[in-house]
This record gives structure tokens, sequence and C-alpha cells, in this order.
């Protein structure tokens, strides 16, 4: 019965899952009563305020706090001097206080705590830095060049052979080849080789990053704050430190946000150190601006991409070269993107090679699906045009060369069985696929990848004495998983949802928890609470046996309720046991911990109809439509949610969002105003389809669906902006003032 | 920082007076943010929004009076206003946001000179006077004449404008504004256009006020595109030539917002789109 791989029951005969009730904490985020971490005051709270690096890329010579400690209400005032030396490989500890050098506009460089935060603004500006500036790389031209100006000294790259003799701004290389690739493109009828450019992009939560530390004289330390996981919080935060985890409890608020740009830390080790000297509570919140410049976005781009084609339209060769920026420390983001370019497609030969790129820029993390959008745009451009050049349905076209079970990746991997097709048929079959556009109006259709991970979850269920189950994980709700764990619950007890209460527990609390990453949530943290419900059914059963005196055997588990299969006793409902439960051996509690494995990637095709404005180049999004795959959607609102939410943030990033850097390198569009995430009115109404091709890893078919969402908008937008005009983008943002550029090439004005 | 709220238009100009390092505001929506990013805090801050005059809309003997601190919501919804001058109502309407448009002002959106401030051309189409009080009296200028560059304006110290006056207009006249922005809303002008067309029986263009915004250090009125309307009708030809006197009297910055050759290219296509917009109203 615990076999928590079991398959339960057949989808039809599902009562929670599936259904849509309104999420648990839905109401307290709409009255304002959700407590987010910027919401909390302790008695004697102080007010932190970090001081950043104005210069893109300079040698720090020398820090004077004296005069800023001296400042009104000053109670503490750090700098890196006041933490271990990292760990050379601890790049965030590295990122978070800046040592001998600063390596982007907005780098941490010091921090005041203070009565209020004016007080702690007007100290921090008291701090003397006395830097040496040197020169800045800002692109991935400028970055790779042979004679750029080095980020790191010590630098070689990793993944080429021979080890090259000096050192540079590319930290790593990775390459993915398949098949023999000069004898696949000799094959093809049709090649296509094309480059794109990309430019940085901020996920946009609208919950700035917020802090409180209460570190104790012991050396012990609570931290209240939002992030995609604390258990990561705590383990980075303590890195820093130079601390054991243990010494931290980190509890998490609300978060207003996410979409893997909270997958790390900013002010926690900072709001620790500041609390451990001034003996004070600290909070610290990042201002909008603090945000942009010194949390991380995601990379800018320059790839290239060649695929040959056969007549019939199978595509047989494909070569990549990927460079991915990494911001000012190394990342993984070029071997993702790799990884991700031409997952959807069997293409028997192919050559990928990706390089990570050090720049003068914020330190870039995860945003959703990362580096996969960019990939896709290169790949699904170019499917694009193939197409039609073979006059080939772009969907046919896909269909033809679309990955499905048994297929494998291009890192190696077999696919599972997977819904890809599926989502082509879906949108093909749908009605808005052959609704007649007017002038100017282009449709463009895309698909993209995600792979999806497991990791590790935990999950405790506890039964009250009125018999309701509260169920605890260390997963913080970002899109709505307390809903789903709420209803796996209820389906596997058998009770009504409104009878389970979820819970996201603090890292004391809770078994450990790996951060929300890789849509793994309902997916890892959801068998964790199937894991301990149906230990929990196995701990009911034999407390019924108990009080009819009965083997265990004989007592099964049906619809909330202990039945005798020899009908001997009535059934006992779950909570008339709990209410006995201390004549038959105390409270019932069951805990899973688990290392999930199994994620099902995930697949997405969308169909975007737009219409482009030939005077001022503004694009309007007349309809949009997307299909995915989501194993089986176990709260089909949240799922659709989370499809749209990806498609409105595509959307955003492939018209509108851009890292603005002048000559300096410092940031010229900091804010909302000038950084244009869409706006409500920018989008229609986004049309779903969910397809269901149930992951068997995961007991109710469960694959994530939180990112692949965000893949294929940007070559959706951009082959519908060529169906609209002819012009091929391949530059972003697809702006107004590109795309009237673009026309005006075109017609040959100016 | 202290914080002042007159009842009279005397009482606060007595405040004014007493501390030189203060400034008056309506919604304080320009001033807040502009303090956050790092714009010195005066040590008084005198709100306007209690003094009664200047929170009023009025329309006696053919003259609309606007108080310069009613909030710009009121301005776009008020109807008899707005049948009088859609285009200066559209123009408060497209400010912000709703949060915004609540707490916003004319006298403020005037004062704070930015080129590419949105009611700023609709008034000047509509030949508005701004009534500016000081310890001296009242004086009344042309809203052409506040702005001098971008966040300058050709007030005195001790000034401030109380209301603005706008005659009604003359039948067969109509006013629109268009504006460019890469979102539908919550942005700043890239290219601003405002017109009053009036029109004939004949349906010819008898005269024209035609403004420009966001196109230059201050918003600009195109006459060549005026002179080319006026006794003509609205066909390809006048249209071609308001499109180029309006890139004509571009002289754009470029910046994150916008290229000098785009804002120059969409300025005339929004003065040939708003002086369509005005000749149909007209026509009605």
């Amino acid at each position: 019965m615990t076999d928590i791989n079991a398959v339960s029951n057949t989808p039809n005969s599902y009562k929670w899952v599936g259904t849509r009730p309104v999420r648990h904490d839905g109401l307290e985020k709409v009255n304002g009563h959700a407590r987010f971490a910027a919401d909390l005051s302790l008695p004697r709270m102080l007010s932190g305020h970090v001081l950043r690096s104005p210069f893109a890329h300079a040698r720090i010579i020398s820090i004077d706090t004296k005069e800023a400690e001296a400042m009104p209400g000053v109670k503490a005032v750090i700098t890196s001097a006041d933490f271990p030396e990292p760990h050379r490989k601890d790049y965030v500890s590295l990122n978070l206080m800046a040592r001998d050098k600063v390596f982007y506009e907005g780098q941490a460089v010091a921090a005041v705590a203070a009565g209020t935060k004016r007080q702690a603004k007007a100290a921090a500006e008291k701090i003397v830095v006395q830097y040496q500036e040197l020169p800045h790389v800002l692109s991935i031209d400028e970055a790779m060049a042979e004679d750029a100006p080095l980020l790191h000294e010590n630098l070689i790259t990793k993944g080429v052979e021979p080890v090259p003799g000096k050192a540079s701004n590319i930290p790593s290389r990775t390459l993915f080849e398949r098949g023999d690739l000069d004898a696949g493109f000799k094959e093809a009828d049709v090649v296509f080789e094309q480059e794109f450019t990309t430019k940085v992009v901020h996920q946009g939560y609208i919950e700035p990053h917020a802090v409180v530390a209460d570190t104790s004289s012991d050396d012990r330390s609570v931290i209240w704050c939002s992030s995609q996981g604390h258990f990561m919080i705590r383990a980075k935060t303590a890195a820093m430190l130079g601390w054991e985890p243990s010494q931290l409890k980190v509890i998490p608020a609300e978060i207003g946000g996410g979409f893997g740009g909270k997958t790390t830390i900013y002010l926690e080790p900072l709001a620790a150190k500041l609390s451990q000297k001034a003996k004070r509570p600290v909070k610290i919140v990042m201002s909008r601006d603090e945000v942009f410049r010194a949390t991380g976005p995601t990379p800018g781009t320059k790839l290239r991409i060649k695929l040959g084609a056969k007549k019939n339209g199978k595509i047989v060769a494909g070569k990549a070269w990927l460079a991915y920026e990494n911001g000012a420390y190394p990342g993984i983001w070029g071997m993702l993107g790799a990884m991700c370019l031409f997952a959807p497609y069997d293409i028997p030969n192919f050559y990928v090679e990706a390089f990570e790129v050090v720049v003068n820029k914020p330190v870039n993390i995860a945003y959703r699906a990362p580096s996969a959008p960019m990939a896709a745009f290169a790949t699904e451009t170019v499917v694009d045009q193939i197409a039609r050049e073979l006059k080939l349905d772009p969907i046919e076209l896909r269909l033809i060369n679309a990955v499905e079970e048994g297929s494998r990746k291009p890192d190696g991997p077999k696919y599972g069985p997977i819904g890809f097709k599926e989502t082509l048929e879906a949108i093909r079959n749908h009605p808005n696929y052959s609704i007649p556009l007017g002038p100017n109006q282009g449709r463009g259709i895309a698909s993209g990848y995600w792979f999806n991970i497991g990791e590790s979850s935990s999950a405790t269920v506890h039964l009250t004495e009125d018999g309701t189950a509260i169920v605890v994980t260390g997963s913080p709700d970002i899109g709505g998983s307390r809903a789903s764990m709420a209803l796996m619950a209820a389906e596997e007890l058998g009770i009504d949802v409104k009878l389970v209460q979820p819970r996201v527990a603090d890292t004391d609390s809770i078994g450990f928890t790996d951060v929300t990453e890789g849509s793994r949530t309902t997916f890892a943290t959801g068998m964790a609470v199937v894991g301990a419900c149906r230990q929990l059914i196995d701990e009911l059963r034999k407390r019924a046996a108990m009080m009819w005196e009965v083997d265990i055997d004989e007592v099964e588990w049906m619809d909330g309720n202990a039945l005798h299969t020899v009908n001997k006793h009535a059934p006992l409902a779950l909570a008339e046991i709990t209410k006995s439960a201390k004549k038959t051996g105390g409270p019932l509690t069951t805990t899973h911990s688990l290392e999930a494995r199994g994620a099902g990637a995930a697949f997405s095709t969308q169909m975007c109809d737009l219409e482009v404005d030939p005077e001022t180049g503004a694009v309007t999004i007349l309809r949009y439509t997307t299909a995915q795959d989501a194993g089986t959607a176990i709260h089909p609102g949240y799922v659709e949610g989370q499809f749209q939410g990806g498609v409105a943030q595509g959307i955003g990033w492939a018209l509108n969002e851009e890292y603005v850097h002048n000559a300096e390198g410092v940031m010229e569009n900091p804010g909302f105003l000038d950084y244009r995430i869409p706006v409500a009115s920018d989008l229609p109404m986004i049309e779903t389809i969910i397809v269901e091709v149930p992951n068997p890893k995961h007991p109710y078919g469960v694959r994530g669906v939180g990112e692949v969402g965000i893949v294929p908008p940007i070559p959706a937008v951009a082959n519908a902006i060529h169906d609209a005009t002819g012009l091929r983008m391949r530059r972003l943002p697809m702006s107004p003032m590109t795309i009237l550029a673009g026309l005006n090439q075109k017609n040959g004005s100016a | 920082m202290k914080y002042e709220a007159p009842k009279s238009i005397d009482e606060a100009l007595e405040l004014l007076e007493s501390e030189p390092d203060s400034c008056v505001f309506a919604g304080a929506t320009d001033i807040i943010p502009q303090m956050r990013s790092g714009r010195p805090e005066p040590k008084l801050m005198i709100d306007l929004k209690c003094i009664p005059e200047m929170v009023q809309i009025a329309c006696e003997n053919k003259v609309w009076t606007i108080g310069a601190a009613v909030p710009a919501v009121l301005i776009a919804g008020d109807s008899a206003l707005k049948s009088d001058f859609p285009g200066l109502a559209e123009s408060a309407g497209l400010i912000g946001s709703d949060q915004i448009q609540n707490r916003a002002s004319l006298g403020g959106n005037v004062c704070n000179a930015s080129p590419a401030a949105d009611t700023v051309p609709a008034l000047i189409v509509n030949n508005a006077h701004a009534v500016i009080a000081s310890k001296g009296g009242m004086r009344t200028l042309p809203v052409a004449l506040i702005a001098t560059g971008p966040g300058s304006t050709s007030l005195n110290a001790g000034e401030f404008i109380v209301a603005f006056r706008i005659e009604q207009p003359l039948p067969h006249s109509a006013d629109a504004y268009l504006r460019f922005i890469p979102r539908t809303e919550m942005d700043i002008a890239v290219v601003g256009a405002a017109a009053r067309i009036t029109m004939d029986k004949a349906g010819n263009c008898t005269d024209a006020v035609i403004a420009l915004g966001a196109v230059a250090p201050t918003a600009v009125r195109v006459t060549a595109a005026e002179d080319a309307l006026r006794g003509n009708p609205i066909d390809e030809d006048t249209l071609t030539k308001i499109m180029a006197a309006a890139r004509a009297a571009c002289n754009p910055i470029d910046d994150k917002r916008g290229s000098k050759e785009y804002r120059t290219q969409v300025a005339g296509v929004l003065a040939k789109r708003v002086v369509i917009e005005a000749a149909d109203r007209a026509r009605k």
C-alpha cells in the first residue's frame, strides 16, 4: 500500500484531482492578510541599507567606514572583511559582498544597520570607497574578443582540448554531437543558417527581495524571507557566514513571484551579520532599482544555427554555436541552452557547442526554463523558414520531426512517454488555427521543450482531533502548489479537500526539501505528500483494526472510511478514528521524504495571431493559443494559470523587455516605467489547451508545468511578425522601433 | 521636511515666501518618485489640494476654468468638459494609471515641464491660459509659454498656477490627442500629438492648431502643418504635407525611449492621424 509509485485508480475515477477549488491562500492574498517578508516587524528592529558599486568594473583600493559608523542611529557597518574568505568557486558568496574588485554596477560593497532606513542610507553615503576603474566588457563580442579585458585573471576555459594556456572570459564550453554532420548536410535539399541575438531580461517578480534576520549571541540566527526554497537560503547563507546550516532557522514568508529569480540569496547573510554585530534584529528591503541592478536576470545571448532538411520535411542535420552571458561569475546557462536547442526534434546528425561568457553585468540566475527560450527563438525561427521554403504546414513539418517516447535527447537520455505530438495536433485541431487573417495580420507557430527535474522533498501529514488533515511541506507556494498538495491528499485519504489544510513549514519543522525549480514541486513534493498519505492510511487501517479487534488485512480504506471487508462492523470514518487515537496508540502523524526521479519532459506548442501597425511598427497581439502537456492536471485552473503566466512573460520578452546599459556599464532603465513588462491591457485572454499524457513515474501522472510555457512565445511572435510583414526578426526585443526600421529597409525608405 | 496644506491661495503664498527652499505640489506623482531617485528634498512641501478654487471645474460666460490641482480622473470624466474638449479629456485619461490619475493634475503636468507631458499639447491647441498667483497679484500666460525646457518653467519664485482658462470652442471645431507608447498604458509618450480643427460646411478646414509632445525640449506648435490645412480639404495631398511639416518640426533626443529617427517618423504619422480624428469630430 505504501508504494508511492503505484498509480492511483484510473483518471476517470478521481474525485478531487482535476477539480478547481479556490486556493487555500487565496482569500488572504486578496484581502491583504497574507504576510510577506517586508511586512514583518520585530521589537528593537533596525533597518539595513546596502552600499552598491557605481562602476561596472573597478579595483577596490580601500573602504573607510569610520565616518559612517559615527552617523546618527548607526549600530553596525559591514564589508567583506566581516565574512570569511569564500571558497574560490562559491560564486554566490563572492557575488554578495565585493572583495578586491567590483564586477558590475550595483554589486554590494558594504552595508549599514541603523534606527531608520533614512539613517542607514545617509550613513551608507558616508562610507568612503576608493576605486580604481578598470576597462569593462558588456557584450558577448567584447568579452570573447582576443584582447578583451579580463574579469577573472585565472579563468581557464573548461571543456576545450588542449587546455588553453591563458585566461579568458569564457569559463566553459559544452559540446553535444550525434551522427555525421557533413553527411547530414550533404543529404539536405534546403539549408538555412542564421544568427540571433537576445538581451538580458529580468524575471520581473512584483515583490522585491526582503529579509528580517535576528542573530543571537550564540551565533544562531532566525531568518524570515520569501524565496523559492528556504533550505536553499539556509545552506547558502550558512556558507557565506562560515556557519553550519543547523545554526540557522529560516521561516518562509509568502512569496510575491519568483520565476527562478528567488532560487538564490542576496540579502540574508548581510542581514544576519549586521544583526550579529548590532545585537538587534535587522530588516533589509530592496528597492525596485536594486532588484534590477543587483539581482540575477537571465542572460543575453548570441546564437548561430544551421539546419538542413530534405524536400519531404525531414530535418537531417543541425549545427549550432551558442554563447550565453553569465554575468560576473561562471554559470551553466549555455549548457542548458545546448540541452534544449534541438530537443523537440529527432535530428540524426548534429553538432551543438555552447559557451559560457562572463561580462560586467549582474550575475545571471534562473528564469522559467532558463536558457530554453533563446534557444527556441533560433531553432523555431529556422524551422518556420524551412516550412515556408518547402511549402509545408508549420505543424506538419514539426510532426514529421517531433520526438516521441524512445527518442533520445541531445544530451543522451531517452524520452519516456511525452505529449509533444499531442500538443501539435491540439493546436492544429483548434478552431483558432483556421480563423482568417486581415491585412497586416500574421500567425506564428512555435514549440518548446523543458526537461523538468525531481530532487529532494519531504512531507508530513498529521490528523487533528477533529479529523482535519494538516499537510506540511517544505516547498514555498509559488504557483498554487498548496492547492495541488491538498487535492492529492484529499484524493488519497478520500476526504473533502476542505478538510485538508496545506502548510509550508520552516527549516526546523519539516524534512529537507530542495528549492522549487525545474517545475518540480507538484511532481516531487506531491510524491512525498502521496507517500505520507499512504503511510497514514496504513496507520488508520491499523487503528480501525484495533478498535474492531480484527486483523488489519480485513480492513480496507475507501472514501475516507475504514471498511471491514467481512462486513461485521459498520464503516469507521476518519474523524471517528482520530477521536479515539489516544486509545489506539496516540497521535496520527506520518512523514515521507524522498529523492524524486523520473520527472517527465514538458512540451508546449503555441500559436500567436498579431497585427503590425505598418506606420509605427507597433504589434498588437490579437489571439494567443497554447497547448501544453501537463501529464495530469491536478488543479486545472492553476495549470492554466502557469501556461498563461509563461506566455505573458514570453510576450513581454519578445516585444519590449531589455536591460539598457550605457557605455559606462550603468543600467539606464532600472524601473518598470522603462523596463517594459506587459500590462494587462497589452495581452488578449490567453487560450489554453491542457494536453494530458500521464507521466508513469508519478502516482497521478504529473509532469511539471511551470516553465515550458515561456519557451515558444518569442519565436511564435517572431514567426507571426514575419507572416504579417515578411520581416524575419532575429534580434530582441522586437520593439516598434526595430520593426519600423526593418519595414523602412524593406520598403527602401527612411 | 515639513508638510503644510493651506486652505487659501493667500495662505499658500505666505508659506511659499516664508521658506525659500519650498515646493508646491498637487498629486505629487512626479515629485515623490523624483525624490526617491535622488532629487534633493525641500524643507517645506506645500499641498495645494485643500484650496477650494484649485480643485474646481466651472464654465462661465463661455470660458472654462479648470483648477490646477483637479485630479486627472475628474477631467477625463467630466462629460460637459469632454464634449467641448474630447482631446484634452483623452490626454488627461492617458496619464499613468487609474491610481495616478486619481492624484495627478494639469498644474503638475504643466509645471513638471516634461517634454512628454500628455496634457500640454492638448492644452496648447486649445489656447489654454494659466492663471498664475503671486504676492503681486494674478497674471495669465498661454500654456505654451510655461515650460522653457525639460524640467524648467518661466514661473518666478513665489508663483504658482491656480487654474487654467479655456474658451469654449466654436461650432464645427474639435480637438483630439494621440500618443505613441510601446505598451498600451502606464507609459510615457514617445511622441504625442494634439490638434484642434475647425471645418466649414464644404468640408474644408478653416482653422487648425497642431502641437507635438516628446519631440523637442518643450511641446512644439507645427505652424507649417496648420498653414497647409487652412482653407484646404483634408485629403491625401494635405495629409502628406502635414506629415512632412510635423517631421520638420521635430528636434528630439535619442534615448532609451526612442531614437531621433523613430520619434521623427512617428511624429508625422501621429500628426496625420490626429488631424483626421479631430476633423471627423469637427464634422459631426
